[in-house]
């Protein structure tokens, strides 16, 4: 029986996809079978970003619905062994399946894979709930943002209600030198804030957006540090120790600017 | 014939007391209450608008049989019930009076879109975030950092304050009086502060200052 995880964050645009995906290929990468589940219904993603929009035939809600079998919809990854998606639908809404359909799903693909990497939709109605329904564990993401971090809580809050217990964090697009600067809120204030363990602190990088873009998981790269840090978060979900990486950012000025840019997105 | 009269009728200048033997069965007492309002006390009991103190002693009385005893006496129009008194009251009653008399122990965080609401005062130990609600009818203390809101005396005891071990708090509301940081305590060092009502105003002092404001705020040691 495998782990079903979770990866919320209440505010939207902070990185659950993306880090879904990441966290997905880095475990997969580690020689582990993971499914990837993407519930944002209505606003697909997770297989845009994996780069497996064209191969889509099922998805979740035909499961749901049993207009087929689970395994027609799942979508292997050609350049992982053992990754797969099950995709969401984009002409439904978060409506057209219940907490406990999700649930059923779930449990069925935690007895073929390792690992069920859940992308949660940004909010805390329905869709959040449905993804919420058969995880075991749970990833928060955020931003260090003020807004990000006051939704993370009342997410943290929620979740502390359903059955995944004490949820990991994950701080999202860092920018060590605003940090620096104090214009950007540390690692420090938002976990005493928080008051969880944190998993694993990402810093901003452009290659991430690139990779998505190209529908290239960015661990599939060994340059970036984007990329190292979701490989240390994968490795720290297996159990190993791994300590934090420095988050020292030599670049800036100019790239910083462009950053934020393409931040905004 | 009765022996001795179940319903004592006493006047006094806020008007009449009616003194209900707590000894007799129930049944005694409401045919005697009717024997004196209908019939021998007629004329004691006939005139302008009188006040009437019903006093139950020992007798615990249910709302309905509460309900019957008004009924009769207001079969006399001039006859208003100003209060019902017994010197008993349920085990319900008496634990929900405890309750509001004794300090309350929580132990969890506060996390924003989450409303903790008690009865008495209130000691948190855990954090309150930007976004959570804290609301007691009495005072709160809590034993980390405030850094939402806090509203104490919810049910208009002005007496009561707010205090904390690392007060930045959103917003404070002690009864009906609202205050943010900003407006009224500019000098909040986040260290270990009470708030407090001083004429209306919502005044936060350092913790030390607690005993010279609010000497009985330790009042319910026994």
């Amino acid at each position: 029986m495998g782990i079903a995880i979770v990866v919320t964050s209440g505010k939207g645009g902070v990185g659950k996809t993306t880090t879904s995906a990441n966290i997905g290929s880095a475990l997969a990468l580690n020689g582990k079978t993971v499914c990837m589940v993407d519930t944002d219904i209505g606003l697909r993603n997770l297989d845009v970003i994996m780069g497996l929009e064209n191969r889509i035939i099922y998805d979740l809600i035909d499961v749901a619905e049993g207009s087929c079998r689970l395994q027609q919809a799942l979508i292997k990854d050609k350049r992982f062994d053992g990754l797969s998606l099950l995709p969401a639908a984009q002409t439904k809404d978060k409506t057209a399946i219940s907490p406990e359909q999700m649930d059923e799903i779930i449990t069925q693909l935690k007895r073929e894979f390792d690992y069920v990497i859940i992308d949660c939709p940004a909010g805390i109605e329905q869709g959040f709930r449905n993804a919420v329904a058969g995880a075991d564990q749970a990833i928060v993401v955020t931003t260090p943002e003020k807004a990000a971090v006051r939704d993370a809580d009342r997410i943290i809050g929620l979740l502390e209600r359903e059955k995944v217990g004490m949820p990991k964090l994950i701080i999202n697009r860092v920018r060590s030198h605003m940090v620096k600067a104090g214009d950007m809120l540390d690692v420090e204030d938002i976990l005493d804030l928080l008051a969880i363990d944190l998993i694993g602190v990402v810093p901003d990088d452009e290659f991430v957006i690139k990779s998505a873009n190209a529908g290239e998981p960015a661990v599939m790269n060994h340059e970036s540090k984007a990329s190292l840090a979701y490989r240390n978060i994968a490795r720290r979900l297996l159990g190993e120790s791994v300590p934090l990486m420095p988050l020292e950012d030599k670049k800036g000025g100019m790239m910083s600017k462009f950053r934020s840019f393409f931040g905004l997105k | 014939m009765m022996t001795k009269s179940k319903v004592t009728i006493k006047g006094t200048k806020d008007g009449l007391v009616f003194f209900l033997d707590d000894t007799c069965s129930f049944d005694e007492l409401v045919t005697d209450l009717k024997e004196k309002i209908e019939n021998s006390h007629q004329k004691i009991l006939s005139g302008p608008l009188v006040r009437v103190s019903l006093k139950l002693g020992k007798r615990f009385c249910t709302p309905e049989q509460q309900d019957e005893l008004t009924k009769i006496i207001r079969q006399k129009g001039n006859l208003v019930i100003h209060t019902i008194d017994a010197d008993v009251i349920s085990k319900e009653e008496a634990l929900a009076e405890l309750l509001k008399s004794s300090l309350q122990i929580q132990t969890q965080t506060v996390r924003s879109g989450q409303v903790l609401e008690y009865e008495g005062d209130l000691l948190l130990l855990g954090d309150v975030n930007p976004g959570g609600t804290v609301k007691s009818t009495g005072s709160i203390y809590v034993l980390g950092a405030l850094r939402g809101a806090a509203h104490a005396g919810i049910q208009g005891d002005k007496q009561a304050i707010i205090a904390s071990s690392m007060m930045r708090p959103t917003q404070l509301r002690i009864a009906e009086i609202i205050s943010r940081p900003s407006d009224e305590w500019t000098e909040l060092k986040g260290s270990t502060e009470f708030a407090y009502l001083e004429e209306d105003q919502m005044v936060v002092a350092k913790m030390n200052f607690l005993h010279r404001v609010r000497p009985e705020a330790s009042r319910k040691k026994t």
